[in-house]
């Protein structure tokens, strides 16, 4: 049984490279009984997709300051 | 009609003062950041021609950009502090977020953050993102936005920097948890407070 910090690690490494078959499995049952970590995981995917955009040039432009 | 940064003297300037920025958050070293803004906007201007206007001109520049850090980042040996690396990991203290057992601490446990989507509409947003990306450590942050900003695979990372891929693991994950809190506290939670 993982811990959740463990999990948040998972979280993680899953944008980075992809988990083993155990890893997936041990991780999606902990998020099925963890609403923290459940969030936490769609807050990682949050922020890619946001630091995504920011790279891509994507954001709205700055009001002169 | 949208207006042509590259001919529009106004919207030039805010397109360069954009770039510096994001150019900085991944250099964090305002000279070089300078040189490959400028070096960006030479190539732009060379490849006018190739523009076809299917995205906007911010976008297009902004594609030039990434590839121009990818070759400033390359030919610098060391851009990346590989021993400093690791001690900075101290300064994101993930330990506090957890217990003994690895549960979260109260504090510390995610609630929801309130519409990320209009979030991301909202300009004061990009802000706030940016304040905490540059509030990572130096060499941490490096690390992150050649994986976040420039699409670098771990291997490609450890390949430029020297590091582990394991060390690097370790490093993208403080790196996001340091970034994740930050953005609770400067942006998620203070806009929960006020509902």
């Amino acid at each position: 049984m993982l811990s959740c910090k463990q999990v948040t690690r998972l979280a993680s490494e899953k944008l980075d490279r992809p988990l083993s078959l155990r890893e997936r499995l041990s991780f999606r049952m902990h998020l099925m009984m963890c609403a923290a970590c459940s969030r936490f995981d769609g807050q990682m995917q949050f922020m890619r997709t946001a630091i995504s955009r920011l790279s891509r040039g994507e954001t709205p432009d700055r009001e002169d300051r | 009609m949208p207006t042509d940064p590259l001919t529009d003297p106004a919207a030039l300037t805010r397109l360069r003062r954009e770039m510096l920025r994001f150019a900085e958050l991944q250099l964090r070293d305002r000279a070089l950041a300078e040189d490959v803004v400028q070096d960006t906007f030479i190539k732009a201007m060379d490849k006018r021609d190739s523009f076809e206007g299917r995205a906007s001109i911010k976008t297009w520049v902004f594609s030039i950009l990434r590839n121009t850090l990818i070759n400033a980042i390359r030919s610098r040996a060391k851009f990346v502090d590989v021993s400093t690396v690791e001690s900075e990991g101290e300064q994101v203290a993930l330990d506090a977020l957890f217990d003994a057992n690895g549960r979260w601490m109260d504090g510390a446990r995610s609630e929801v953050w309130l519409a990320p989507d209009q979030a991301a509409e909202n300009s004061a947003f990009w802000e706030v993102l940016e304040v905490c990306l540059n509030d990572l450590p130096e060499n941490t942050a490096r690390v992150f936005t050649m994986r976040e900003f420039l699409g670098l695979a771990t291997d490609e990372i450890g390949q430029t920097t020297g590091m582990s891929v394991s060390n690097i693991h370790v490093v993208l994950h403080r790196a996001r948890m340091g970034l994740r809190e930050c953005l609770r506290q400067r942006w998620f939670e203070t806009e929960a407070a006020t509902c």
